[in-house]
């Protein structure tokens, strides 16, 4: 198993990385609000925060091109951002909008755009798994150097379309990157009692892949160990299994009244460890982000997410008759 | 006409779409000799013994662009695949506002009479028609099997095909040129005056037996096979227990919540077709058992001509005023 640490970011130009840090500032900033207005009463039924887990999705995203294809979690507007998806058309979903991506059938757990190769957030643990591999199969019989992304969480590592998939796609040399959020607990059950080993990573090893641990805090050791994947997966080598590890800020669900079992020391330690403190800081040192730059990523932010948020509420919601729309398609 | 098997059938029609259109790939757990012979491994997939993940892999495809089939062969082996079939296929469309298609074949055969006990003989239809999403057939000639399976391919959604176990090797009349059947028309494979039977599959073929042997007797029998589950003609059935006045339902799988249910259902929660019932509404199933081993058990648990022939002595004999 390798081990990738360091955060070299030379082959990433200023702008780029610049770039990395507005895209992870703009899912936090997002999910503060939809976070806000869930509480509020705005937005139903649940919400599921990646505050604290921004780098994974962005150093992954930064890596693939447009016509590639990724799968997200129930956990899933980190990736749906990195992708590219349109806040707009995202937050008027989360407002159960006609005008979200999902025509207001999805929510939060289902968002999905197949036009910039996000294939769906997925309400149950593992459950896209199987589908990305079936993305990374039309991508093998495309021939056009395409690649497919799952992400997911050690929750999902130990459930059976993980092995079944990382099995069939190592055999078929498949283009993927199976991209494992080890944030330490599923749900409220702590990893630590439930693996049997501590590194997802160490499976890879009976498929006779590479299984990567990164420090996936680091949005810029994310890329490269991402980079180096999706080279393998484009020249025909076949999946790469990389494990980021990882803290989820928040408790599983912005319900209130969840327990939330972890200790608070172990929080207030994953807190010093902010992935867009590290990222912000690394750029402030190379002398490629000053006050006023930042000022101005966090106003653009503000400005699209307020146009959003007044987007969604500006959209109907749908109609009754609706809810038999779209069952099968013509 | 020349004469296929209900099994040659199937293979022409994916044969027959495969060379049609290269978007359509297949994937099984064993490569159908045939089809590996003609379009090789690109698009002949032998995959693990892992249903959960090529019935995934395919709706992925599907996404993509691809139009895959994914044969789960026995239909018994697809439960392991249920979380993919129920929560993903079905829904994906739908939950994500209709995006894209999902073009997917799933085939899968059912029943019984192999005498291979529980884990290979069922006929779970109607667990699936309670999912919305998907739509299914189960043809009873090699007739309606090609022209099925071909609409099927054609379609843009997550389609099952179910096949019957007992009528792989029957053979019946196919035309050698292209031709598809629509979803959602019944037919009518007798008509008759007295009684409506609707059956599927096997059991269409033992009511036909049923009526021939009732004829010599001057009962009419009508017989009225659904083909596809999803989406229902419910009007040819009702217009023919309208006709009958009396309705018997033949079917391989139990009776609990079953496709059987749902056709007494159809005809008795609509006005007009109650108003002509003349007695109640008999249904002919297997006993609510898991299918057994010994062929003395197996054939005690399924239905057969003879059931069929009792059942409908039965709906001839009684009347509402009676059952009240």
């Amino acid at each position: 198993m390798a081990l990738a640490t360091q955060s070299p970011s030379t082959n990433l130009s200023p702008d780029k990385q610049r770039e990395m840090l507005r895209q992870m500032l703009t899912i936090r900033r997002f999910e503060e609000r939809a976070s806000a207005d869930y509480n509020a009463g705005k937005i139903y039924g649940v919400v599921h925060c990646y505050i604290g887990e921004e780098a994974v999705a962005v150093g992954v995203c930064t890596a693939l091109g447009q016509g590639d294809r990724i799968i997200s979690t129930h956990r899933g507007h980190g990736h749906c951002i990195a992708k590219g998806a349109d806040l707009n058309r995202m937050m008027a979903e989360l407002y159960g909008r006609q005008t979200g991506y999902c025509k207001g059938k999805g929510g939060s757990m289902h968002i999905a755009d197949f036009g910039i190769g996000m294939l769906g957030a997925n309400g149950i643990v593992a459950g896209g798994i199987a589908i990305v591999t079936g993305a990374g199969l039309a991508a093998q019989m495309e021939g056009k150097g395409g690649v497919a992304v799952s992400f997911f969480g050690d929750g999902a590592s130990n459930a059976g379309p993980f092995h079944e998939c990382l099995n069939i796609a190592a055999t078929w040399k498949l283009p993927m990157l199976y991209v494992c959020e080890n944030n330490m607990y599923a749900a409220q059950t702590a990893a630590a009692k439930t693996h049997a080993l501590p590194d997802v990573a160490a499976r890879a090893a009976g498929y006779g892949i590479p299984g990567i641990v990164v420090d996936g805090n680091d949005v810029f050791a994310v890329y490269q160990a991402a980079n180096q994947a999706v080279d393998r997966a484009r020249s025909g080598g076949g999946p790469t299994l990389i494990e980021c590890k990882t803290y989820r800020w928040r408790a599983h669900t912005e319900r209130k009244g969840q327990p939330d079992p972890r200790d608070p020391g172990e929080r207030e330690a994953w807190l010093r460890k902010d992935p867009i403190a590290l990222l912000e800081r690394q750029l402030r040192e190379q002398g490629e982000l000053d006050d006023a730059g930042l000022r101005s990523i966090e106003g653009d932010i503000m400005g699209t997410l307020e146009a959003a948020i007044a987007f969604a509420e500006a959209s109907p919601f749908p109609l009754p008759e609706q809810a038999t729309d779209d069952v099968f398609s013509a | 006409m020349r004469e296929l098997t209900y099994n040659e059938a199937a293979l022409e029609a994916v044969t027959e779409e495969m060379r049609r259109d290269p978007k359509i790939f297949y994937m099984s757990t064993d490569a159908l000799p045939p089809l590996l012979k003609e379009f090789g491994e690109d698009r002949i997939k032998a995959t693990p013994i892992t249903e959960a993940a090529f019935t995934g892999m395919a709706i992925g495809a599907a996404g993509c662009g691809f139009r895959p089939i994914a044969d789960w062969r026995q239909v018994t082996f697809c439960f392991v695949a249920m979380d993919q079939i129920v929560n993903q296929a079905a829904k994906i469309h739908y939950m994500f506002g209709g995006q894209v298609p999902f073009p997917i074949l799933f085939r899968a055969s059912v029943g019984g009479g192999g005498l291979v006990a529980a884990q290979h003989s069922q006929s779970p239809y109607s667990m699936f028609m309670n999912v919305a999403g998907l739509k299914m057939f189960l043809p009873s000639t090699p007739y309606d099997m090609k022209g099925l399976l071909k609409t099927a391919i054609r379609d843009n959604n997550p389609v099952i095909s179910f096949e019957s176990s007992r009528l792989m090797g029957r053979k019946g009349p196919v035309p050698e040129d292209d031709y598809t059947i629509p979803f959602g028309q019944a037919d009518i494979k007798r008509e008759g005056s007295d009684v409506t039977v609707v059956a599927l599959a096997w059991l269409v073929h033992e009511a036909l037996a049923a009526a021939e042997e009732l004829s010599r007797e001057g009962i009419s029998v009508e017989i009225v096979d659904p083909r596809t589950l999803v989406p229902l003609d419910k009007d040819t059935i009702r217009n023919s227990v309208q006709k009958t006045g009396r309705l018997v339902i033949a079917d391989e799988a139990g009776p609990t919540a079953g496709f059987s249910a749902e056709i007494a259902a159809i005809a008795t929660e609509d006005a007009a077709t109650f108003a002509r019932l003349k007695a109640p509404v008999k249904r002919v199933c297997a006993l609510q058992v898991p299918i057994p081993y010994s062929p003395i058990l197996e054939s005690a648990v399924f239905p057969d001509r003879n059931r069929i022939i009792a059942g409908i002595r039965e709906v001839l004999a009684g009347n509402k005023a009676a059952a009240a």
